[in-house]
């Protein structure tokens, strides 16, 4: 059995140590960065054709690693798994190819993408708590310092308070996975399902430590919810996002904040279904809140990043929808069933989707602060689309990906969560149309304020994208399209991998 | 009585005898043919040929083991007196040694001779076994100490040490002698077997207390415990280096051995240890030695005042040792007194080298003393870690090995334990003003760089006791043939 | 074989107070190649041993009539601290490589101290015999003073002082305990596995337990007798710092393991009645050393001076060590014994980063001066070393601390949940002022890039014996963090071969 994914999660880390080597020339570190995301980007396309269609963990790797303490090498992807690799890898190279120009240290920076990279990838492969964990952590350092160094003014602030709330979810999800391993002497995700499917995880906490399994439930959901984020834990996100390097922050938002709604799937959902079906409700209302105050604050923020950030947040919302739409109290008759399918065939294929139009949104974001010298008001544009025609016309692709545009991907993921969500709990999903109509409302005024209107004397002479900038973005683009055309090429084995996981359930 | 066995007497004394010959033949040398010569080849003379005696004396020791008594008991012979009278030898030979190049006299040959008179002292007392014997020889010992404290004649300290440690010894002899004098009363003979033996027939009367005060007195102030200490300090910063070795060392060596034989004879039964006054009193005095020993060292300036105060706390230790009174507490007494008084004896003849060099024994006076001498300085770390009782040095073992013994004693119980503690507790605390010391040699730096200068007959004399300081801590079975251990 | 860890230490100590001051380089060199000498032999016997139970090295009558033995073996948790010794030792020669530039720097008394050190805790880690162990931890004290009070920096004389004296009377207490013990034994040996057969009284334990079990806890920094940790590990210089939070603070909790728990396992059991909930020895020492976890860290994070921060988070991580002790479960052992080799190492790193690194080149080490030297920029080793260096302190998994603590935090849930409530409580903290050190030393909010016209100090380049050093303790960490099986195959036979009454958890 070759280690695949251990070499796919090895492949960048390697990268990172030689980037340092890299020093102060920017071209090799960025060479380097480049030629490992590719390799890690072919292997992760590779993977994803090569699991098949049946949904089961493929590439599975064990190896004991300390068994006194019920921590074991284990590592697997099946489609959600798989897709989150394909993310990571495209959404790293799309933040490396936008890195053009690093002011200090440019080995330093790219070593520390790269170990982001690895992190992800260990933490989308990860199969036991441990591992998991360790790759999550990792991947908090570098982000933190992405920000805190290469950050505009301000950073130091924000660092400070993604660390900290990161920190925060994270001890919840230490004690809680602590708590666990004390009760049933394991780490491994599978075995923690099983017992969760079989009624006997809950025995097992009770007879060891007491009733605490709502507890444990929430303290995982905290640590995730910080992460997505979920409204109220989201208050780090706006200025983190803000104040990193644009780069940066299309790795924040187009990866890592999958990491959370990852987490959900992968260990919220499968062992502690039943305990946050019976907070179900609430967790709905937030759920709401998050996708319609996300859309709300988009709408009056002034400046570009903030407008996406909070964007992002409303997207992710969404997620967080349908997540909570699934744990029902009581699920049997078919119609739920189907329903919950498509709930979770809509989440899958959001964070992908979502993932890779907010990093070229931030993409394009990051182009449009280069040109104009580091403004990116909304009100600091106007007419755009003179001077430079291609560039608001692609960046209007993604928009409208964005907005959710039937033709392209935003709009199938989307769909396919309100037509889970409705009839699982209709009101929630009636509130949060509202979300949709405000986001077209937000999108559709950048689109107006930046492209079209008057044109400010400044950027009469606004350079146009280049051919090597066309060519970097047209792949995503043109993902962007084809998915929104047929997304059955995703779905198949999506909808696959969803049925198992289900099968795998009891909520 | 049986009649005096003259021959026997003379066979028992002999080293005794060979010492006095020899301080003789040093007066004769010395006024006789010496006279012209200059100061140092005279001291050199005088003290090279006490060292010989010593050496004669100890030859004869060793080549002689006895295991006999004289005229009932008034002197014995057995190995532990023949280990003591040995260790009173190569001691007071050291210290002759180290001070063959001092200049404080200008009468060598007395000098030597004197000190010879009080070895002879030292080992009889060592030796003795009768009240009237033990008193005579404690006198042969204190006077020739009194006058050789008085020996650097143009200081003024020394002649007021001197005189302190006259009046005060003088009367405590006389306590001492008035106290033996009721002991005969009460039991009729001057013998210590005889008294043990008759005092386990008796019950405590208050004259027997008094007594036993007044002995301890005596016995208290020549061995510097509290509260007979008095003395002890102006002595040994008054006096010239090697006599105050001389009374740190070997002085305090008889003075153990006597009374480990004296708690012999005032205690007949093992058991009768929990309401003897003896041992009551010897627990107060060790308690109070202690305690004070090591507080008071804590805020010296002076180094020679500082081991004063220190001998006063190791007599205190051993004081423990004494009133536990079993065979093994006995010999480990006299194993921490033999190795005690090497290494001080080693510490005064670094204090001496550096007085000479900086005019005081002041603790700046060693600033630096790593630098100009590392070779002393050394020694004196090796000095004062056994002092402190640092393994793997001697004064650990010693430390060691007499509380193991207090402990194991039958009869101690609570009280030994407490003792103990207290004095480990106190051992602690006298680490600070060894280091005081320590720090001044090796941490602070040098007044002037000049080399310290040192004959190489003291640097030969110090590096052995240091050697031997630290052999001995590593393989403390070395004098298992001697002195019995466990 | 493990042996010669000792003696190589002392032979070298020894020839090096022989070298000339004037050989400054060559005693350096010297010293390396013997410390190095010493953790080649602690790795061999290490690899050599593998998880055999223990492995006896030496066993010769030294005083017959009292039942003193010269007797060294190794268990695992010996082999394993013999490692870390070895480790601490290289590092700490390979961080103090400028001491030797110049003639007053007295370099052949220092590595002599040094070694002479070295040679004592390999001893104490190795001694069955307690009359020798007791031996080896006293000639530890006396060359700890010296390398604080000539070499060291802020108030030395005053640290060392400190230092040598609660070391001392901590062994005092040890001491009188030992005595006792030998002497109700009926004193005819003083070998710990002997000595630990023989059952002594309740009554006798009761007290001699908490007397002996001090007196090393002073050591290891338990408080409130922790005093002498941050004002010693500040005063001295670095490579002591490193040896003294990273392996004499060790002799203490090793002591309280091989000694007081072994003699005396009756100690912990509970009093019979109970005051203000505590009713047993085992619980005042929990209370203590939680108590020490959260007030070490607390303390390091108000602290101005980046050495203090670091003295105060060794008092904190020892707690922790004690705390695992104290859980007298299988997982609490093993926890304790693996975070005493991790904060070992880690304690090396942060003193090395602190001292050698930061201290040597800026000549400060207050932090709100250090945050204005942009040393992120002008020290990138230093910084990120620190970084690194301190996710591991932190408890990161990937790095040794990780899985330790949560051994220790398993442990104490099961002994004392609310014990381990307040240890989960003092690591948070752990992670706040670690951030917050790292923070104002190396990232403190000043302009990044050049072009803001601001100079970046220039300081000397990193040598490469301090890279050698960074490198040994990092990659030690890493792939003890990675693959924690290394050690914890060797340390678990130990600690069940420990008494039966060790291992229960408390309960009868």
């Amino acid at each position: 059995m070759t280690p695949i994914l251990t070499t796919l999660t090895a492949i960048p880390a390697l990268a990172a140590v030689l980037a340092l080597f890299a020093g102060n020339r920017t071209s090799v570190a960025r060479t380097i960065a480049f030629v490992a995301t590719l390799l890690s980007l072919a292997l992760s396309v590779w993977i994803w054709f090569a699991i098949g269609a049946d949904g089961s963990m493929k590439f599975v790797e064990r190896a004991d690693w300390v068994p006194s303490l019920g921590i074991e090498y284990h590592l697997g992807v099946d489609g959600l798994g798989a897709l989150m690799l394909l993310l990571a890898a495209i959404v790293s190279l799309m933040a490396i190819a936008a890195s053009r120009k690093v002011a200090t240290q440019p080995g330093l920076y790219f070593a520390l993408i790269l170990l982001l990279e690895s992190g992800l990838f260990g933490t989308f492969t990860a199969l036991n708590f441990f591992h998991w964990f360790l790759f999550w952590e990792l991947s908090l350092i570098p982000a933190f310092f992405l920000i805190k160094l290469w950050g505009a003014e301000g950073r130091g602030r924000a660092a400070t308070q993604f660390f900290v709330y990161t920190m925060v979810g994270s001890v919840a999800l230490l004690l809680a996975f602590l708590a666990l391993f004390l009760a049933t002497g394991s780490m491994d995700f599978e075995v923690l399902t099983r017992m969760a499917a079989t009624g006997e995880l809950a025995s097992a906490i009770q007879a060891h430590l007491g009733p605490i399994t709502l507890w444990l439930a929430l303290a995982v959901l905290l640590g995730f919810a910080v992460k997505v984020p979920l409204m109220p834990f989201h208050t780090w996100l706006p200025a983190t996002y803000s104040k990193a390097p644009t780069p940066v922050t299309m790795l924040l938002t187009g990866a890592m904040s999958k990491m959370g709604v990852y987490g959900l799937l992968r260990l919220a959902l499968p062992i502690f279904g039943h305990e946050l079906a019976q907070v179900r409700t609430p967790l709905l209302a937030l759920a709401t809140l998050t996708v319609v105050a996300g859309a709300w604050a988009a709408a009056v923020q002034k400046d570009l990043k903030r407008v996406f950030a909070y964007s992002s947040i409303n997207h992710l919302g969404y997620c967080l929808l349908a997540i909570f739409a699934v744990v029902l109290p009581s699920s049997s008759s078919a119609t739920s069933q189907l329903s919950q399918a498509a709930a979770l065939d809509g989440v899958v294929l959001q964070m992908f989707n979502h993932g890779l139009t907010a990093a070229a949104i931030f993409w394009f974001l990051t182009l449009l602060e280069e040109r104009s010298g580091g403004l990116l008001g909304i009100d600091d544009f106007g007419g755009l689309r003179k001077p430079a025609p291609v560039f608001c016309g692609l960046m209007g692709i993604a928009l409208f990906s964005s907005l959710g545009l039937p033709g392209l991907n935003g709009f199938v993921s989307e769909f396919l969560i309100f037509r889970g969500v409705f009839p699982l709990s209709w009101v929630s999903a009636a509130v949060s149309v509202l979300g949709l109509l405000i986001t077209a409302a937000v999108i559709l005024t950048v689109i107006q304020r930046v492209f079209t209107g008057p044109l400010p004397e400044q950027w009469k002479s606004f350079p146009d994208m280049t051919a090597g900038e066309r060519v970097a973005l047209a792949p995503a683009l043109v993902l962007m399209a084809v998915l929104g055309l047929a997304p059955q090429l995703a779905l198949g084995t999506i909808n696959a991998t969803v049925m198992h996981l289900l099968a795998g359930w009891r909520l | 009585m049986n009649a005096m066995n003259y021959g026997e007497l003379f066979t028992i004394t002999l080293p005794e005898t060979i010492l006095e010959v020899v301080s003789l033949l040093i007066l004769v040398v010395d006024l006789g043919w010496l006279r012209k010569r200059s100061q140092s080849v005279r001291m050199a003379t005088a003290n090279v040929l006490a060292v010989l005696g010593c050496a004669l004396a100890t030859v004869w020791l060793l080549a002689h083991p006895q295991a006999a008594s004289f005229g009932g008991d008034a002197l014995v012979a057995t190995p532990i007196v023949a280990a003591a009278q040995i260790g009173i030898l190569l001691l007071t030979a050291l210290v002759l040694l180290l001070s063959v190049k001092a200049e404080f006299s200008r009468n060598p040959g007395e000098f030597a001779a004197i000190v010879l008179l009080g070895t002879t002292g030292m080992m009889l007392v060592a030796a003795a076994r009768d009240l009237l014997v033990i008193f005579v020889a404690l006198e042969l010992l204190s006077l020739s100490l009194y006058v050789l404290t008085a020996f650097a004649k143009s200081s003024a300290q020394s002649a007021e040490a001197a005189l302190k440690y006259y009046l005060f010894g003088g009367m405590s002899a006389a306590f001492m002698l008035f106290g033996f004098s009721y002991l005969y009363g009460l039991t009729g003979t001057t013998s210590l077997t005889g008294i043990a033996g008759a005092l386990a027939a008796q019950s405590v009367s208050p004259l027997l207390i008094v007594a036993l005060v007044l002995v301890a007195a005596g016995l208290g102030f020549k061995i510097a415990a509290v509260p007979f200490h008095l003395w002890a300090p102006d002595t040994y910063q008054g006096a010239p280096a090697p006599v105050a070795a001389l009374i740190a060392s070997g002085s305090k060596v008889a003075s153990f051995a006597v009374l480990i034989a004296l708690t012999g004879g005032l205690i007949a039964a093992p058991n009768y240890l929990q309401s003897s006054t003896w041992v009551v009193l010897l627990v107060w005095m060790a308690a109070g030695s202690i305690v004070l020993g090591n507080l008071a060292a804590l805020v010296q300036t002076s180094v020679r005042r500082l081991l004063a105060y220190s001998a006063i706390a190791h007599a205190g230790y051993m004081l423990l040792g004494i009133a536990a009174h079993s065979s093994q507490s006995g010999s480990a007494v006299l194993y921490y007194a033999l190795t005690y008084a090497l290494t001080t004896v080693g510490a005064f003849g670094v204090i001496a080298i550096v007085e000479r060099s900086a005019g005081s024994d002041r603790l700046d006076a060693f600033a630096g003393l790593s630098r100009r001498n590392p070779l002393l300085a050394a020694t004196m770390l090796l000095f004062l870690l056994s002092l402190a009782g640092i393994p793997p040095l001697v004064g650990f073992w010693a430390k060691f090995n007499l509380f193991a013994a207090v402990l194991r004693a039958p009869g101690v119980g609570h009280w030994g334990l407490a003792l103990v503690a207290i004095a480990l507790a106190a051992s602690a605390v006298s680490l600070y003003y060894y280091l005081q010391v320590l720090k001044r040699v090796y941490v602070a730096k040098p007044a002037q760089t000049a080399p310290m200068q040192v004959s190489p007959v003291e640097l030969a004399v110090l590096l052995a006791i240091a050697i031997a300081v630290a052999l001995l801590g590593i393989f403390p079975t070395a004098l298992s043939g001697w002195i019995p251990l466990g | 074989m493990l042996a010669l860890t000792i003696y190589l230490s002392f032979a070298g100590a020894l020839l090096l107070a022989l070298f000339p001051r004037a050989w400054g380089r060559a005693s350096r060199v010297f010293a390396l190649a013997v410390a190095l000498s010493g953790l080649a032999v602690a790795v061999a016997g290490f690899i050599e041993a593998g998880t055999q139970g223990t492995v006896s090295v030496a066993d010769v009558a030294w005083i017959p009539a009292m039942g003193i033995h010269y007797t060294l073996a190794a268990d695992g948790i010996s082999r394993v601290l013999v490692l870390l010794t070895g480790l601490a030792a290289v590092a700490g020669i390979l961080f103090s490589w400028n001491i030797g530039d110049k003639d007053g720097d007295r370099a052949n008394e220092f590595f002599a101290f040094f070694l002479a050190l070295i040679g004592g805790v390999y001893g104490v880690f190795l001694s069955v015999d307690l009359f020798l162990l007791f031996v080896f931890y006293e000639i530890a004290i006396v060359p700890k003073y010296f390398l604080i009070a000539i070499w060291g920096s802020t108030r030395r004389e005053y640290g060392a002082m400190k230092l040598a004296l609660y070391s001392f009377a901590g062994s005092a207490m040890v001491l009188i305990g030992l005595l006792a013990a030998y002497a109700a034994a009926g004193s005819h040996t003083m070998n710990l596995h002997e000595l630990a057969q023989y059952n002594f009284p309740i009554s006798f334990q009761m007290w001699a337990f908490p007397l002996v079990f001090t007196g090393f806890a002073i050591l290891a920094g338990m408080w409130p007798f922790h005093t002498w940790a941050p004002t010693g590990h500040v005063a001295a210089p670095t490579a002591a710092s490193m040896l003294l939070a990273g392996v004499v603070m060790k002799l203490g909790a090793y002591g309280c393991l091989r000694v007081a728990m072994t003699l005396f396992p009756h100690g912990l059991d509970p009093w019979g009645f109970s005051f203000l909930g505590i009713g047993s020895w085992r619980t005042v020492f929990a209370l203590f050393a939680a108590i020490g976890i959260v007030y070490g860290a607390a303390v390091a994070l108000v602290q101005n001076d980046f050495k203090f921060v670091i003295g105060y988070s060794s008092v904190s991580h020892m707690g922790l060590v004690l705390l695992g002790l104290l859980t007298l479960t299988q997982i609490g052992l093993d926890g304790a014994v693996l975070q005493m080799f991790s904060h070992g190492i880690l304690a090396g790193l942060l003193f090395a980063t602190v001292g050698r690194i930061v201290y040597e080149r800026t000549h400060t080490r207050d932090l709100g001066a250090l945050s204005k030297l942009q040393l992120g920029k002008a020290m990138p080793f230093a910084a990120w070393l620190f970084v690194i260096a301190g996710m591991a302190s932190m408890g990161l998994p990937g790095f040794s601390g990780f899985v330790a603590e949560v051994q220790v935090l398993i442990g104490a849930w099961q002994a004392f949940p609310w014990f381990a409530v307040v240890a989960g409580i003092g690591i948070v903290v752990g992670v706040a002022y670690t951030w917050r050190a790292m923070q104002r030393a190396f990232f403190s909010d000043a302009p990044m890039a050049a072009a803001d016209g601001v100079p970046v100090p220039e300081y000397e380049p990193v040598t490469w014996a301090e890279k050698a050093g960074v490198l040994l303790l990092a990659a030690t960490s890493l792939l003890i963090g990675l693959y924690p099986r290394l050690l914890l195959d060797v340390i678990s036979p130990a600690v069940q071969a420990l008494p039966h009454a060790l291992l229960t958890g408390g309960r009868p």
